[in-house]
């Protein structure tokens, strides 16, 4: 195996191009290590992306939006005021990935390019419709994050591909977002079930809303129609339990360990209605 | 193979080594560094007895290649006492006795240490959730939790 630092995405992207076997992109690494351990994955070219300049750097543009680096721990994204004030339902997804140890090295990229159905992280920036620069060897491109994830561990990048940034939008007033998953302890394990919520208000009513499960198939998906039985509401009980309904339904589990299919799909219409709540409740400026 | 050339600052001693590329900074430590301390559990970022300072933040050794660590400060258990001086934490596992079979100690000294330097007075339920990346099969944590309590304590009244 060879190990290359890369000093720009377009060296990482030439390098992983040009490798004439397995490659993985390393920043936090809590992901590609274990895969390596277990024989799982037995990289021959990885392409450390963390030297990079600015990829430990967490700005704000001046349209209000973010743009996250891809080397930005866990535990300095969960420590940034301004954008957990933003984007409390993304911090909380992220800071459920993992131990205090993890969390010095985890990502919110390598959470996306795992490809792990019950990332926790990955929900909310669907949620949020945030996208990632991609950066190839024919030059750079967006994508949303929901066209990540292709399936368990896979992504839709190509050869020679690496994510670039992470890019949120810019919150806006009167909105607020939130995660929830389902564990069987407090901490510590991966989503049975996971929702995020995001929304806008207009008075008391939800004008704008997207909806987003994790561990109910194959990738994380965004759920239009779960938004769809929320807009125009103001949140009522008809309202929660049409969401819900609408979450369960997008849901297409499969049985295992974690929780039978039924199990998940009830519990996804449980999770969306007690994330919008949250969500509700933090456009209105309460906690 | 080509091994990679490291340098780091270990326990604030420069310190070089060559690595495998595949080779993880617990490898690293142990097999080329001589450091024997930190502790290989899991190998896979669960239980936290490899944890190390990298850089001044707490991770999980198995889960850094060697070749990171170039350029960079770790310190590990090793570097915990000031010669034959125990440090507080050191010392408070000893009178609670918080360990038994003592495998996961330096991974929890090690993430205590790292705690209590993030914030001097924890809760219990801070300090409880700051080591939950640690595994001790068997203490049932309790005395653990007390002995970083009481260092905590003890170090708060003499700074």
């Amino acid at each position: 195996m060879n190990y290359h630092v890369a000093t720009s995405f377009e060296e990482a992207s030439a390098i992983a191009a040009a490798s004439k076997g397995v490659t993985r992109f390393l920043a936090g690494g809590t992901d590609v290590l274990v895969q390596m351990r277990a024989g799982i994955v037995q990289p021959d070219d990885i392409i450390d992306i963390k030297k990079i300049s600015g990829t430990d750097v967490i700005a704000q543009n001046d349209d209000g939006s973010w743009r996250i680096g891809i080397a930005v721990p866990g535990a300095r994204l969960g420590a940034h005021a301004g954008f957990g004030s933003d984007w409390p339902g993304i911090v909380e997804g992220m800071e459920l990935v993992g131990s205090t140890q993890v969390q010095s090295r985890a990502t919110l990229t390598g959470n996306l390019c795992n490809g792990s159905p019950a990332a926790d992280s990955v929900p909310g920036l669907v949620a949020a419709g945030a996208t990632v620069t991609v950066v190839g060897t024919k030059g750079s491109r967006e994508i949303v994050v929901e066209n990540i994830p292709a399936g368990p561990g896979r992504t839709t990048l190509e050869k020679g591909e690496v994510i670039a940034a992470i890019n949120v939008p810019a919150r806006g007033a009167n909105a607020g977002d939130a995660y929830l998953r389902f564990i069987p302890r407090t901490e510590m394990d991966i989503a049975v079930v996971g929702c995020a919520v995001n929304l806008r208000l207009e008075g008391d009513k939800v004008v704008e809303a997207r909806v987003a499960v994790g561990a109910v198939a194959p990738t994380v998906i965004l759920v239009p129609e779960a938004a769809e039985a929320i807009i125009g509401t103001t949140l009522d009980d008809a309202a929660l339990a049409a969401l819900a309904a609408a979450a369960s339904a997008a849901s297409k589990p499969i049985s295992d360990k974690r929780g039978t299919a039924e199990f998940r799909i009830e519990i996804a219409g449980v999770l969306a209605k007690r994330a919008a709540k949250i969500a509700y409740a933090r456009a209105k400026g309460e906690k | 193979m080509s091994k990679i050339h490291v340098t780091t600052k270990i326990n604030g001693d420069e310190v070089e080594f060559l690595a495998d590329p595949r080779e993880t900074l617990l490898d690293c430590l142990r097999d080329h560094v001589g450091l024997t301390g930190t502790k290989e559990g899991c190998g896979t970022g669960d239980c936290g007895a490899c944890s190390v300072e990298l850089d001044g933040t707490l991770v999980c050794s198995c889960l850094v290649l060697g070749a990171e660590a170039n350029g960079k400060s770790v310190n590990t258990i090793e570097g915990m006492a000031k010669g034959e001086e125990l440090h507080p934490l050191q010392r408070k596992f000893i009178e609670h006795a918080a360990l038994q079979c003592g495998f996961c100690t330096p991974g929890i000294l090690v993430a205590a240490k790292s705690l209590l330097e993030k914030n001097p007075n924890p809760t219990e339920e801070e300090a409880r959730f700051w080591l939950a990346g640690n595994l001790c099969r068997c203490t049932g944590y309790d005395k653990i939790i007390r002995a970083v309590l009481d260092a905590a304590a003890e170090m708060r009244e003499t700074a």
